[in-house]
């Protein structure tokens, strides 16, 4: 039995954060259990240590919290949770704790929820390729195994659709490994929530799924832990039990959010719009945790919802996410506006990890230069639709018209697309060269001339 | 010894540290952290930690290792991947597995690894030596001559000097001056935060050729010169650098990853071993060194990264190599400096950058440079760093203290990198200033109708930007026919010669010989088209010549038939056009007899 002195010395208590006061070698991160005069406890961790002090971030609310009568005991452990196959298809609280009315886990082995940084020589470069079942993801921005791919989306958006279909759909070409979502609610309201969990429970997913959930009017500190309880629990599933595990972050405004609050508390001088100077290295610190370490059958795949505020994509939140992720999926208001699900603008979205899980033997040979191709003729529609606006269409030329067909044609049949209606990979390239084969030939120089003899659809033959 | 007062994120605070010195490496606690002063107030140091501080508590001890923050130098280097600083990462693995531990150490370079001295030719026992001048060398990959230098600092008479086979830690000569006798091994350390002394530094005149038609052509970065990239996510900052780590013919590539994404070093490390240096064939991993701080370690080793990087890029610099330095992103560097200065409490400048900033980047471009070393060799360090600054808006303090001090500025455009336009460099908006000290070397190599070309090009591509607004209000058709030529030749300039793909074999890399080619075979199409429209074919005749399409897939040629098929396309341009000419010649012909 470890000895714990129970301190009453807090000295101040200001938003998230206690001054406990008179305190020899707390260690920095450690945990502390707070416990009011009525008994009721609430965890914290040590910001800042010092031989006479210790700042303690409160996981939870200060009220109730006060000078005399509450005390604090620090742990001697860095915040470690527990993880076991067992939590497979349960509901836990923002902070770890059964909310489906089941019975408590027992758990297999403590982590530190902070993880460890995966060293960059025993990574595994990501090269297998994801079928969604979404053309505009598939064709043009292809998810591959162990990437981190946000999607930018903004409010009145389908993102949870988006997301819910991609669970349902997602799966690797000829694998029968095994799978698990884990799902991280970070200040989600509570129909969002339940959404997704009618959803998981229609499809069956919700077996294989392990669901944080942090809503909305939960302390907002709290979020800070929630979806490093949620990797903690995939690194454990993947890395120790072999699963490929997709992990959902949503929404990670909410964290970012979260996480200036704690920091103006501190204090701390403010970066761009209040957020902390060092809120990249944070979100770093979970989006890094996506991955395939070599040697270990799983892998760890992250899809993070982040809301861009005012459809700002230069709002701190999605831009730092950006130089982080590995792409993004960018949707759009026009898109919807115009009835358009799943709403994903190809202009904007990006997969960075697309050329090494497409090709011959992945996915089809002509990919990248289907992509390539569709991508660019897409831009020129953009553009003679900007001129058309200025000039009106009668003044177009021959190609720019042919040009603003090709964009309205791509829109309608390749972005388009039902919730439920699933596309192979075959068949998005179909689509795709159905689009470039009302284009002349000469037009197409991103594609190879031997792609181009073997899947153009000459007028008349096809 | 001092005692650990204070622990708050990266920055300890410890008491009882008289005696220590600014930027000593410290050990701080009981699992032995590796740590830097960065501030003394009397018996008080503030130290930035290198590694995670979970953990950690006051009263825990600080031991001073008395030595500033170094590197270490020695055959072995090439093909290393390291973290901030200097750890190897592979034997990290080995010792802690595939998450990083704390508290770790490991010798930068392989003691147990012995290679083969040679004694330089003149050097013999009693010569004297003087700081930096090379005693030997190591035939470290078969292209490259790692020299032994003596360490700054240790000049004198050298005895003991004999060629073998030896541990890079065996002593292999003796060095006695000014009254003290050192032991000289093939390993030196080097400081990292100070640039190393040479004898003189020259005006750049060569060109680093990279492969990259729109850099090689229209923005090149010279030799010993600087280039920075900045642009928004997304628009390719890192394929660019990979790509010049790739296909530059720099002799040795150090490659620093700071604050950027595991997966981008992984991908290094999986295809460099693979890919061949295009000058000696040998695979590219035995000319580069990797450093890799990824996002999620420790931001004070972020800090650190770049300065390991830049000393080692020196080292070699020293023994007359040709050094190209690729950091992405100094942005997140410099954020780490920005997190530090802010946990210090210091006053904050710019965006809550440091007011030292702007010192710090102009302090580690100057580093770059072609330079006659202290061991009398000429070799360069080439600067290239990625800027990320946020929203793409290069109004920031980081963006802003890098274009003060860069000669080159490649400025990566959003837009075309969404149309999927790589490398997605403005040709409007980017500048070399290098191109006035390299035109000598142009002339003399290439003739001077390369550099005319060049001027060529980008009157074209100005040209086509200034009518393009025309015709954003007025419709195309409303141009006259000789500037709709200068439109589709603006077209052709950019979407078969700038836009270059870093994933197709043959077009990732073009020589300099096939983008002359390239550009040649391009004008004589103009020349050909403007004559043309001038002898009275329409535009419409002149946009259906079957060579344009030919023209366009140059860029899949292979090199070895650069010059044939130049000669070709350009026979074939010569005859199309003619035979436009003489049908819509005659089509006139025939109506004016026709209306007698």
């Amino acid at each position: 039995m470890k000895f714990e002195i129970e301190y009453s010395t807090i000295e101040n208590v200001a938003g998230p954060l206690v001054v406990v006061g008179k305190v020899r070698n707390a260690q920095y991160n450690e945990i502390v259990r707070i416990k009011l005069h009525n008994g009721e406890t609430r965890l914290g961790q040590v910001l800042d240590t010092s031989s006479t002090q210790a700042v303690v971030q409160v996981f939870g609310p200060t009220d109730g919290i006060n000078v005399s009568s509450t005390s604090v005991s620090f742990l001697g452990e860095t915040f470690n949770t527990g993880v076991s196959e067992d939590m497979l298809g349960r509901v836990f609280d923002g902070q770890g704790r059964p909310r489906d009315g089941g019975s408590s886990v027992s758990y297999e082995e403590k982590r530190d929820i902070n993880g460890a940084p995966i060293n960059p020589v025993s990574r595994r470069y990501p090269s297998d390729f994801i079928e969604t079942g979404i053309s505009a993801i598939d064709g043009l921005d292809t998810l591959v195994r162990g990437q981190k791919l946000p999607i930018f989306s903004s409010s009145g958006l389908p993102h949870n659709q988006l997301v819910a279909q991609i669970t349902r759909q997602a799966n690797v070409k000829n694998s029968s490994e095994s799978f698990a979502v884990v799902f991280a609610g970070i200040g989600i309201t509570y129909d969002d929530y339940s959404y997704f969990v009618s959803e998981f429970r229609k499809t069956g997913a919700l077996k294989r799924a392990v669901a944080f959930i942090n809503l909305a009017d939960d302390p907002s500190i709290e979020r800070i832990i929630t979806p490093r309880l949620a990797l903690s629990t995939a690194e454990f599933l993947a890395y120790e039990k072999g699963m490929h595990v997709l992990v959902i972050l949503n929404d990670m405004t909410n964290y970012a959010e979260a996480l200036r609050e704690l920091s103006s508390a501190r204090e701390e001088v403010p970066g761009r719009r209040g957020y902390p100077g060092y809120m990249y290295t944070d979100l770093a610190s979970l989006y890094e945790r996506a991955g395939i370490v070599a040697g270990r059958n799983g892998s760890i795949t992250q899809l993070d919802v982040v809301t861009m505020p005012s459809d700002d994509v230069t709002h701190p939140i999605p831009d730092l996410t950006g130089y982080i992720t590995e792409g993004q999926i960018f949707m759009s208001r026009d898109l919807v506006n115009k009835g358009l699900y799943p709403a994903i603008q190809p202009l904007g979205s990006l997969s960075r990890l697309m050329s090494n899980g497409i090709g011959a033997g992945k996915t089809r040979e002509d990919h990248r230069g289907v992509s390539d191709q569709l991508y660019g003729l897409y831009a020129k529609a953009q553009d003679a639709k900007s001129l058309s606006a200025i000039v009106g269409a009668e003044a177009l030329s021959d190609s720019d018209k042919r040009y603003l067909k090709f964009g309205d044609d791509f829109e309608n049949k390749f972005l388009k697309q039902g919730f439920y209606e699933r596309r192979s990979i075959e068949d998005t390239l179909e689509i795709g060269w159905d689009l470039l084969s009302e284009m002349p030939e000469g037009e197409l120089t991103r594609l190879k001339k031997e792609f181009i003899a073997k899947y153009y659809k000459k007028k008349g033959t096809a | 010894m001092g005692i650990i007062e204070r622990i708050s994120g990266p920055l300890v605070v410890a008491d009882e540290m008289l005696g220590t010195k600014m930027y000593d490496v410290v050990r701080v606690g009981d699992s032995g952290l590796i740590g830097e002063i960065i501030q003394l107030r009397k018996e008080r140091a503030v130290i930035q930690v290198y590694e995670d501080t979970t953990g950690l508590k006051p009263g825990e001890k600080v031991v001073s290792t008395d030595l500033p923050l170094s590197v270490e130098l020695a055959p072995g280097l090439l093909g290393n991947i390291y973290d901030g600083i200097q750890r190897p990462l592979e034997v990290l693995e080995s010792k802690s597995g595939s998450f990083i531990g704390k508290g770790l150490t490991a010798d930068a370079i392989g003691r147990s690894k012995k290679w083969k001295f040679i004694p330089e030719k003149g050097i013999k026992n009693g010569s004297m030596v003087k700081d930096g001048e090379i005693i030997g060398h190591v035939q470290e990959t078969e292209f490259l001559k790692h020299y032994i230098m003596v360490p700054v600092g240790m000049s004198g008479k050298i005895s003991g000097l004999k060629e073998g086979t030896f541990k890079v830690d065996d002593k292999i000569a003796t060095i006695e001056g000014k009254g003290k006798k050192h032991e000289i091994t093939m390993l030196q350390r080097r400081s990292v935060r100070r640039s190393q002394p040479f004898k003189r530094k020259f005006r750049a005149a060569i060109p680093l050729i990279t492969g990259q038609r729109v850099i090689d052509m229209l923005f090149p970065i010279a030799k010993g010169g600087t280039a920075a990239a900045p642009g928004p996510f997304g628009s390719g900052k890192t394929v660019i650098q990979h790509q010049l780590a790739k296909w530059s013919d720099a002799d040795i590539i150090v490659y620093v990853g700071c604050g950027e994404r595991g997966n981008e070093m992984t991908e290094v490390l999986t295809e460099f071993p693979e890919l061949k240096d295009p000058k000696t064939g040998r695979p590219l991993i035995e000319r580069t060194v990797l450093i890799a701080n990824t996002s999620n370690m420790p931001v004070a080793a972020r800090e650190a990264s770049v300065y390991t990087g830049i000393t080692i890029a020196e080292y070699f610099r020293d023994m007359g190599y040709s050094v190209a330095i690729l950091a992405d992103s100094t942005s997140r560097w410099a954020e780490a400096m920005r997190e530090i200065s802010a946990r210090l409490e210091e006053m904050p400048g710019e965006e809550g950058y440091p007011a030292y900033l702007p010192k710090r980047l102009a302090e580690y471009y100057e580093r770059s440079g072609t330079v006659e070393s202290l061991a009398g060799k000429t070799g360069s360090v080439t600067i290239v760093g990625a800027v990320s600054p946020p929203g793409g808006d290069l109004s920031e303090p980081v963006s802003q203290g890098t274009l003060r001090v860069v000669k080159t500025f490649w400025a990566l455009d959003a837009s075309l990198a969404n149309s999927r336009h790589f490398p997605s460099i403005n040709w409007l908006t980017s500048y070399s200033l290098y191109l006035d000290d390299l035109e000598e070397w142009y002339n003399k190599t290439f003739g001077e109708e390369f550099v005319k070309n060049r001027r060529e090009i980008m009157r074209i591509l100005q040209k086509e930007a200034e009518l393009k607004d025309i015709v954003q209000l007025v419709g195309a058709e409303a141009l006259p026919d000789e500037e709709r030529i200068v439109l589709e030749m603006g077209k052709m300039l950019r979407e078969d010669f700038l836009r270059q793909s870093a994933f197709d074999e043959a077009d990732a890399y073009t020589s300099m010989k096939k983008q002359a080619a390239m550009i040649s075979t391009m004008l004589h199409f103009r020349k050909r088209a403007q004559d043309a429209v001038r002898s009275g074919v329409p535009l419409d005749g002149i946009l259906s010549v079957k060579v344009r399409e030919e023209i366009a897939r140059m860029k899949e040629i292979k090199e070895s038939d650069v010059e044939k098929s130049e000669h070709r396309i350009k026979g074939e341009i010569d005859s199309q056009f003619a035979a436009l000419v003489k049908q819509y010649g005659e089509g006139e012909r025939r109506e004016a007899v026709a209306k007698e």
